[in-house]
């Protein structure tokens, strides 16, 4: 059951994360192209040899996403999936171009998250109120709208906030672990020169004395919103050992989806990450000590503490502790987010978890210049959408 | 630029649940082959999507699951709120629901803590339900 490993990152390319990005604005299909082009350069394929599209939600179409894309590309694909899980959308949208090529549908796979300014129109009517909700969904009907919205339950800070808080009364808190995870990833960051903190390293006073935002989170235990993009090939076993790179095999990949909003969660400090990596480690038959790194989505520290958690690295309550015990830096024993995370990357909306697959590949690939992880074969990737409500898991594996 | 608050968009589902609010009364849906509780309003049972849902009073009693003080609006709307006591809280029937509370000092919130309801009239036909230490009432 599952993947059977025949499928590979074969190719990727990654855009600089900028904080204020001065560059040309571009509509999101002319960035999928450029991405698309970007990748299949460093796969050495061409286009023609596309036949497959993932994709998350473009600016210009509410609908017909993918049509709207292939038809901006000039190339016809047997395989057009539209993605809808926020954070977790690169993660979900690699391992369906893994299924697709393994169900033979499709050979080579392109999975772009565009996050650059798009140009403004200059047309545009007065501002709608509403566009400041940041809710997913205000219209009628919507439980959201009935029943969040109203109280000021919005965005992402606050349900992440109350999760943290949530831990807090059961396992207790330490907050000056969780600003050790940030200095690590940080320091990660520092030798990354496509992160926004490029030679930009923090201690733990800098996270501890940042402003607190939402209790207990602080402003550099949140990300920072920059411009970036990624984009990565998937490809078939035929093509991706005829390519340059190392292939990076899809080894495992889940996926677990509990709820929209963190009220209706079973449990708060139970996370969907759990399933969902069990089902990703179980069928690419990889144990966690297995593992040479870590890329795990970091909107938040709260996350990766409880990804540590669920996903098996360390047993529930222990997280705290486990941080405090290891060196997460990309030469540490315990590798995480060695790109910086998008703590130290910035979040390029949703382009943000592009960078731990990116990561992940590169690592891999043995292309990490100045924070490669030594004989790097096994990599553990999440995704998280939502309020850790939707989220996914890969097993990636060089050989 | 000021906003104004936006106000929970009612449903014909939902009406008895409003309505309640209205005469200071928390009504909750239950399922009549399950005995499952229900929130939010809805016309399928959460637990065994029966549709055979009849609404009754609960107390409102509850206790906090968590919260968060947000220091910074979360929307611009809110800015007169700040800092703004969001929180989850459970009802003693055992749902849950997003609220936030009144006349508590912020240092002064636990998880845990026993809760009892403030309806809120914030207009003459709309009551929010929010929440309040049982200890200050």
């Amino acid at each position: 059951m599952g993947l059977r490993g025949d499928a590979a990152i074969v190719g990727f390319t990654e855009w600089q994360h900028i904080r204020k990005y001065t560059g040309q604005k571009q509509f999101t299909i002319d960035q999928w192209a450029a991405l698309t082009r970007e990748a299949l350069q460093d796969a050495q394929l061409s286009i023609d040899q596309v036949n497959g599209i993932v994709c998350s939600s473009i600016r210009e179409t509410d609908m017909f996403t993918p049509a709207t894309i292939v038809e901006y590309l000039g190339r016809p694909v047997n395989f057009a999936e539209h993605v809808d899980l926020g954070g977790a959308n690169p993660v979900g949208m690699v391992w369906r171009a893994a299924a697709a090529i393994e169900l033979g549908i499709a050979d080579v796979v392109v999975c772009a998250t565009p996050g650059l300014p798009i140009p403004s129109n200059p047309e545009r009517g007065p501002i709608d109120p509403r566009r400041f909700f940041q809710s997913s969904s205000h219209k009628w009907g919507s439980p959201q709208a009935e029943f969040e919205i109203p109280f000021g339950n919005l965005a992402q800070n606050c349900g992440y906030a109350m999760i943290a808080q949530r831990y807090a009364a059961e396992f207790g808190y330490d907050e000056s672990a969780l600003a050790k995870l940030v200095v690590h990833q940080r320091q990660n960051a520092a030798v990354n020169p496509l992160a926004a903190f490029y030679q930009k390293p923090v201690d733990i006073d800098d996270v501890l004395e940042s402003r607190m935002i939402a209790d207990p989170l602080r402003m550099l235990e949140i990300v920072m919103p920059v411009a970036g993009g990624g984009a990565v090939i998937v490809a078939s076993r035929e093509i991706a050992e005829q390519c340059p790179n190392r292939p990076v095999w899809i080894a495992g990949c889940g996926e677990h989806l509990t709820m929209k909003t963190p009220t209706f969660s079973e449990d708060l400090c139970r996370s969907p990450v759990g399933p969902a990596s069990e089902t990703a480690f179980k069928m690419a038959g990889i144990s966690r000590e297995e593992v040479d790194a870590c890329e795990i989505y970091d909107c938040y520290s709260i996350t990766v503490l409880l990804t540590l958690e669920d996903a098996g690295f360390c047993n529930k309550g222990e997280g705290m502790q486990f941080i405090r015990d290891h060196d997460l830096g990309y030469a540490g024993d315990f590798p995480v987010n060695t790109h910086g995370g998008q703590l130290g990357m910035g979040q390029a909306g949703g382009a943000g978890g592009m960078t731990q697959v990116i990561e992940g590949a590169r690592q891999i690939m043995d292309r990490a210049d100045g924070r490669q992880v030594e004989d790097c074969n096994i990599v553990y990737v999440s995704g998280t959408g939502g309020i850790m409500s939707e989220q996914a898991a890969l097993v990636l594996q060089g050989a | 630029m000021e906003f104004e608050k936006p106000l929970p968009l009612r449903t014909p589902t939902s009406v008895p649940f409003w309505e309640g609010l209205l005469e200071n009364r928390v009504r909750l849906q239950q399922c009549q082959d399950c005995g499952t509780w229900i929130f939010y309003p809805r016309n399928h049972c959460s637990n065994c999507l029966s549709t055979s849902l009849e609404w009754k009073d609960v107390s409102g009693n509850a206790t906090l699951y968590s919260f968060t003080i947000a220091r910074q609006p979360t929307a611009p709307h809110f800015a007169n709120e700040t800092p703004q006591l969001l929180a989850i809280v459970e009802l003693d029937v055992g749902v849950r629901m997003t609220s936030t509370l009144v006349g508590i000092a912020p240092e002064d919130i636990r998880v845990g803590m026993d809760l009892t309801p403030c309806f809120d009239r914030i207009a003459d036909d709309l009551t929010l339900l929010r929440f309040t230490s049982a200890k200050a009432s």
